[in-house]
C-alpha cells in the first residue's frame, strides 16, 4: 500500500497526460487518478470526480491531491471537507506546480513514503528549474 | 417572516430568469477578463437549480438554500461554483431551524455567505471579485434596516449598493482568480462576479 495521488486539472486530457508522466515514475507502485474536467468533459471541475478519485487513490495510506489552478483548488478543499473525519486526516493537498510536483510525489509514493514524506517532496517542486543556469 | 419558502423560491426563479436573459453579457464580461464562460456557467448552474427545486416539497428556507448550494458546486464551473454552492451553503446553515426568519436572520445569513466566499476564495473587498458588490450591499442592508427603512426598501438599497459596487470593479486590478492572471490588463472592465452578484441582489426585489 502506498500514498494514493489525484490530480485535479480543468482539463481531462491534461490530468490524465500528468497521470501518464507520473505513472513513469511510479512503475505501478503507487495509484495516480485523474480528477479533470466538469461533469460534461468540457473544460472545467467537478466536485463528484475528485470526489471518487479521493476513494480511489485511497488504499488507507492516505491521498496527496495536486491542482493546476486555483478554482480547481476550492473543488478540491470542498471535497477534503465533506470526507468523513477519519479520511480526511489522510488527505492533503499540494501547493507544488502540478506537472512536477506529481512526478516528485510520485517517486516519493512509489517508495512507500508516508504522506508528510510525500508532500514535502512534492512541493520542493516549486523551487525547481528546468534552464541549465536556473534563471 | 422576511424570508419564508414562497419568497425564496420567486427570488431564485427571477434568478435563473435574469441569468439566462443575461448570459452572453456575463460571457463576455469574462471573455474580457478570464475564459469566456461565466454567464454559460450561472445559466447552466440556475437551470440545474430550478430542476431541484420543483421536488423540494415543503422543505424550508434553509434547506432550499442549502440544496442550491450543492446543486451550484455540481454544476457551476470555474470558481463561480465552489464560491457561489459555499455562500448558498453557509447562508442556509445560518437559517438552519428557524421557523419565522426576521429581517436580522437574513442579514446574518447575508453576512454569513459573505464570510464563507471570503474564506473560500482567500479574497477580500478591493480586489475586483464578486466581494466588491456583495460587501457594499451588505452595509448598505444593515445601514437602511438601522435606519428604520422597511425590509423591502432596505433589500432595493442593498441592490442598488451591489450594481454601484459591479461598476466600481471597472478600474480595479485583479489579484484574484483567472483574471489576475492578465495583471494590468484586468484594469477597464468590469468583473463578470460581481456583475452576476448584483443581477441576483437585484432579483431579490424585482427587476
Amino acid at each position: 500500500m502506498a500514498v494514493g495521488i489525484v490530480i485535479v486539472s480543468h482539463s481531462a486530457r491534461l490530468a490524465e497526460g500528468i497521470v501518464e508522466l507520473a505513472e513513469q515514475m511510479a512503475h505501478g507502485a503507487a495509484r495516480i487518478i485523474a480528477a479533470g474536467g466538469a461533469a460534461d468533459g468540457s473544460l472545467g471541475t467537478s466536485l463528484e470526480k475528485v470526489q471518487q478519485a479521493i476513494q480511489s487513490a485511497d488504499t488507507g495510506d492516505g491521498v496527496l491531491i495536486l491542482m493546476d489552478l486555483g478554482s480547481a483548488a476550492m473543488v478540491a478543499e470542498m471535497s477534503v471537507e465533506q470526507l468523513p473525519p477519519e479520511q480526511r486526516a489522510r488527505v492533503m493537498l499540494s501547493n507544488a506546480p502540478v506537472v512536477e510536483g506529481a512526478v516528485l510525489a510520485a517517486v516519493e509514493a512509489s517508495i512507500g513514503s508516508p504522506l508528510e514524506i510525500v508532500a514535502e517532496t512534492a512541493q520542493g517542486a516549486a523551487g525547481m528549474s528546468k534552464l541549465h543556469d536556473g534563471k | 417572516m422576511a424570508a419564508n419558502q414562497e419568497s425564496v423560491l420567486t427570488w431564485l426563479r427571477r434568478s435563473a430568469d435574469v441569468l439566462r436573459e443575461q448570459r452572453t453579457y456575463l460571457t463576455e464580461l469574462d471573455a474580457a477578463i478570464g475564459d469566456a464562460d461565466h454567464g454559460i456557467n450561472m445559466d447552466r448552474g440556475f437551470t440545474a437549480v430550478m430542476e431541484k427545486l420543483a421536488t423540494v416539497g415543503d422543505a424550508d428556507s434553509a434547506t432550499i438554500l442549502k440544496t442550491v448550494g450543492m446543486t451550484l458546486v455540481s454544476t457551476v464551473g470555474g470558481a463561480a461554483g465552489p464560491l457561489y454552492g459555499t455562500a448558498f451553503l453557509r447562508a442556509g446553515a445560518a437559517l438552519a431551524g428557524k421557523h419565522d426568519v426576521q429581517p436580522a436572520d437574513v442579514v446574518a445569513a447575508f453576512n454569513a455567505a459573505i464570510e464563507g466566499i471570503e474564506a473560500r476564495g482567500r479574497a477580500h473587498r478591493g480586489e475586483k471579485t464578486m466581494l466588491d458588490a456583495l460587501g457594499p450591499a451588505l452595509d448598505a442592508l444593515k445601514a437602511a434596516l438601522d435606519n428604520g427603512q422597511d425590509f423591502t426598501n432596505a433589500l432595493r438599497a442593498a441592490a442598488d449598493a451591489a450594481e454601484a459596487g459591479a461598476k466600481a470593479t471597472i478600474p480595479m486590478l485583479a489579484t484574484k482568480g483567472r483574471a489576475s492572471y492578465l495583471g494590468e490588463r484586468s484594469i477597464g472592465h468590469q468583473d463578470p462576479g460581481a456583475t452576476s452578484s448584483a443581477m441576483l441582489l437585484r432579483a431579490v426585489v424585482g427587476r
